[in-house]
């Protein structure tokens, strides 16, 4: 539990006994069917604070902040705000409270500019929009943040670091009283979560902005909470200050005393010969512009090399062009010194299998049931088939409840809809899917993205399992410290290519941290 | 168990909306035929009768019901890829007048060739002509309703184009078409029913594709994609193959049923083929939830309406379009009432929770 251990507070000590309450929940109760999300929770946000919400996944965190936003309508419960009773049932009611939220999921309009969405956010949106004082308003917005977004690109050309700071930017561009965020850093590096929660911090401290923030980073908590408040499977188990508070103490708050999976040991296994070769890789992104710049790399069986890097120099295109989901327009990808198109046969000839980041976007089929969504990769594979060409819904089903059972995917209902898990039960998901097959090459982008801790060292467990089997691991991570515990190898990547390369024992952080800058 | 109550609870919503549709479609007609100083019950009465009432009726719902059933495939296939193709019209009258030149060219031989090679011939053209809206999508981004919706004027154009001048028959003088078949080549009647064969082609077409798209591992890719195509690619499934292969199904299908209107009523490829088979197959695929199965009875109640137009413009001196004036208003309730799926679901869970 020592990896957990969080830093000092920061700041002056937060003192509720002054303060009123922004934000009161009275018995808040939720069913999905006959599975209660929710179950009578009651807790208050004071005013100013910054309050962490926790809770492993599928606890329902999301849904209860979803009741409190008005985005789903809550079965029992009350919502008071300053005291007063409040029906919010749209996110027009929730603006005109003074609410602001930025979802887990991303809720950007993918074909307009990052400029026309910061700009349609605005309630009421104007009649008329004068593009110019909007785009020089949001520039000094910018400006006070420290991120650097395009204006003028397409959101569905963002990775996922870069649509988190623009619903990030897009709420601060509102200026709510009440801000909740739902795992707001998931797809941030540690600086650029200091960098935004120092600042939100800031503004709890300085504008009386009172934040609710959903995060399963520790190191946050301890950092930036006054106060923490957990949920375990529904029931708000914990409300109140942080201090005192020790990291193991949350986390026992939090999942009861299941036990932890610890990363193995990385076993000295020899390195294996070279399994995927990439030679001068060129892949365009959406619009066209060159992504992925002549990228050569070579990847041995047995170990894992590590992609760093911040978001949107051309990871996204690099793990697409891999996994089939995009053409590469020049150079080659081998695989055992074969050349690899990412078809089908060749993927299940070189079990080579794929994690890609937004797994719900990218991997999964929403309105499929679970288990139609674990047969994805096995489903014309023998075992999965009767005489031949017929899908075998039983063993399909089968399949499912073992996975189910062994990644601990809950609910655990293999006929359920993917798209009703939550976020950190369809990551569960894909990783059974994509790990419990036998792999020799996998390909990784931000695995941990959403995961609770407990699951988070599940998934490394299993990284590093597969690698000290002879799999070959490309991990591509915007976490560094994810990175610095996995890989056998780090790179960085900056503008589509790779500018650094050196093996962990030689790995100088700040070099690394200077690369990734583009120095 | 609870999976169980789920699944049913969706099939009964599946049944219940679209037959909710039908009856509101219904009360509306039943409305605009009062307005004009009907009786509706009366009228009513007269299509149950033009369409169910007798054993003539019910051949002639049944001899529309088949090329319904056929081209309603042509949407309900490609929608398993979350594809919107409305091309029955244009690969229906491909079919049919490349069925009508196939009977021309291979005249001379055996009349079971005859037939076959026209019925084959009309497949691969309804088949190419939406194939060509699959590639058009696939490869080159180019929107497939909008396509497949042009493709129908191009296809009734080169009819009209073809009938009119090169491939005319002289004798046919006020209403030009292709030279006959021949009644020896003409496709019969299924013995004891006086109905056509094409009333089999439809339906075992519509069993083989349900078996097809709801069974088989192709369908099962054919739905993966459908539902997202990101994660077919990731899977490394052939997505462009499978929309050739869907739409090239779809369009066979409309295709086929172009060929028997030609070899089993026409005797010839005339603009009579453009009879709007087509666009009312859209409506069946649709009020049949996409489910090739499902589009049997549909076509079964589409096509006794149609069938009730003559019975309602001898009894009641509605004009034709009557008929279609209720397609439509049909077509805009399915519509409208897709938006409620989902919703008879949460209302049953949340009433088994309380
Ligand atoms: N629309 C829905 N329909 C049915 N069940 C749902 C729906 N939304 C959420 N659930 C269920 O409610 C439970 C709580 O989900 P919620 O999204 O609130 O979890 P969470 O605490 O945010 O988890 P995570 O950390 O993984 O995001 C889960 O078991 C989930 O499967
Ligand atoms: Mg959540």
């Amino acid at each position: 539990m020592n990896t957990l251990a969080g830093g000092q507070q920061t700041g002056q000590v937060f003192d509720s006994s002054h303060s009123p309450v922004a934000l009161e929940v009275i018995g808040l109760s939720k069913r999905f069917g006959a599975l209660p999300a929710l179950e009578g929770v009651s807790f208050r946000l004071w005013q100013g604070s910054f309050h962490a919400l926790l809770g492993g996944n599928g606890a329902g965190k999301s849904t209860l902040v979803k009741c409190v936003m008005g985005y789903q309508p809550a079965d029992h419960g009350t919502v008071l705000i300053g005291n007063r009773e409040c029906v919010i049932e749209s996110a027009r009611d929730a603006h005109r409270h003074g609410l602001g939220m930025v979802y887990q999921h991303f809720t950007l309009v993918p074909d307009m500019t990052v400029l026309e969405n910061l700009v349609l956010s605005r309630l009421p949106i104007p009649k008329m929009i004068a593009w110019k004082k909007e785009r020089q308003r949001l520039e000094t917005l910018i400006a006070e943040t420290p991120f650097r977004i395009p204006l003028h690109k397409k959101a569905g050309e963002l990775a996922a670091g870069e649509k988190q700071k623009v619903e990030l930017l897009k709420q601060l561009f509102l200026q709510p009283k009440i801000l909740i965020l739902d795992e707001p850093t998931s797809v941030l590096t540690p600086q650029e979560a200091d960098g935004i929660l120092g600042m939100l911090k800031e503004r709890t401290r300085s504008h009386g902005l009172t934040v609710l923030i959903i995060t399963h980073k520790f190191r946050e908590v301890m950092n930036y909470a006054d106060a923490v408040s957990v949920l375990r499977r529904g029931k708000l188990i914990y409300s109140g200050p942080l201090a005192g508070n020790t990291p193991a103490m949350l986390a026992e708050l939090m999942i009861g005393n299941e036990t932890i999976a610890r990363i193995g040991e990385r076993t000295r296994a020899e390195k294996g010969p070279v399994k995927l070769a990439i030679n001068h890789l060129s892949a365009d992104s959406d619009t066209g512009a060159l992504a992925v710049d002549r990228l050569s790399l070579n990847l041995h069986g047995g170990e894992i090399v590590g992609i760093a890097g911040v978001s949107g120099n051309g990871q996204r295109e690099l793990v697409q062009a891999l996994s089939g989901q995009r053409k590469p327009d020049q150079g080659g990808i081998c695989i055992d010194d074969l050349p690899y198109a990412a078809t089908r046969r060749e993927m299940a000839r070189f079990r080579c299998n794929c994690l890609p980041e937004e797994p719900l976007r990218n991997a999964c089929v929403p309105r499929m049931s679970l288990a139609g969504n674990l047969a994805l990769r096995t489903f014309d594979r023998p075992g999965f088939t009767r005489w031949r060409w017929f899908i075998d819904a039983k063993a399909q089903k089968e399949h499912a409840l073992e996975l189910i059972e062994r990644y601990r995917i809950h609910p655990s209902e293999p006929g359920r809809r993917i798209e009703t898990l939550s976020g950190g039960n369809v990551q569960r998901l894909v990783l059974a899917r994509e790990l419990s097959g036998q792999a020799d090459l996998l390909v990784v982008a931000n695995p941990c993205f959403g995961l609770d801790f407990a699951a988070a060292s599940e998934v490394r467990k299993q990284l590093m399992q597969a690698r000290n089997n002879g799999a070959a691991v490309l991990l591509v991570s915007e976490d560094l410290d994810e990175l610095l515990e996995l890989s056998d190898r780090i790179a960085v990547m900056f503008e589509g290519r790779l500018i650094y390369e050196a093996p962990i024992a030689a790995v100088d952080l700040d070099e690394i941290g200077l690369k990734m800058a583009g120095h | 168990m609870k999976a169980l109550v789920t699944a049913a609870a969706v099939a009964f919503e599946n049944l219940l909306i679209p037959i909710c549709a039908l009856l509101a479609s219904l009360l509306l007609f039943g409305m605009f035929l009062a307005c004009l100083g009907n009786d509706p019950f009366e009228v009513f009465h007269t299509m149950y009768r033009g369409g169910f009432g007798s054993l003539f009726s019910w051949r002639n719902t049944l001899e529309r019901a088949a090329p319904l059933m056929l081209t309603a495939l042509c949407t309900a296939l490609p929608a398993q890829l979350g594809l919107i193709v409305i091309g029955g019209e244009g690969a229906l009258v491909a079919g049919g007048l490349v069925a009508a030149m196939t009977g021309l060219v291979c005249g001379s031989f055996a009349p079971w060739f005859v037939l076959l090679a026209m019925l084959a011939a009309a497949i691969v053209a309804g088949g190419c002509w939406i194939a060509m809206t699959g590639w058009l999508k696939y490869y080159r981004g180019v929107n497939e309703t909008i396509a497949s919706l042009l493709f129908n004027y191009i296809a009734i154009a080169l009819l009209n184009h073809l009938v009119t001048g090169p491939l005319r028959d002289p004798q046919s003088l006020n209403k030009p078409s292709t030279p006959p078949i021949g009644n020896a080549n003409m496709l019969g009647d299924m013995p004891g029913l006086g109905v056509h064969w094409g009333l089999m082609f439809g339906l075992s077409a519509c069993i083989v594709f349900y078996v097809i798209f709801f069974r088989t591992t192709f369908g099962f890719a054919v739905r993966i994609a459908g539902g997202n195509l990101r994660a077919a690619k990731i899977v490394g499934l052939p997505v462009g193959r499978l929309t050739l292969i869907t739409c090239f199904a779809g369009g066979a299908a409309a295709g086929l049923a172009g060929g028997i209107e030609v070899a089993a009523i026409h005797g010839t490829a005339n603009a009579t083929l453009a009879a709007g088979y087509g666009y009312a197959g859209i409506l069946v695929a649709f009020l049949a939830r996409q489910n090739p199965l499902a589009v049997i009875p549909v076509a079964l109640i589409l096509g006794g309406i149609n069938a009730s137009a003559g019975l309602l413009q001898r009894t009641h001196h509605l004009p034709d379009a009557a008929v279609q004036i209720l397609q439509g208003m049909i077509f805009m309730m399915v519509l409208f009432s897709e938006t409620y799926y989902g919703r008879l679901q949460a209302l049953f869970e949340s009433r088994r929770a309380a």
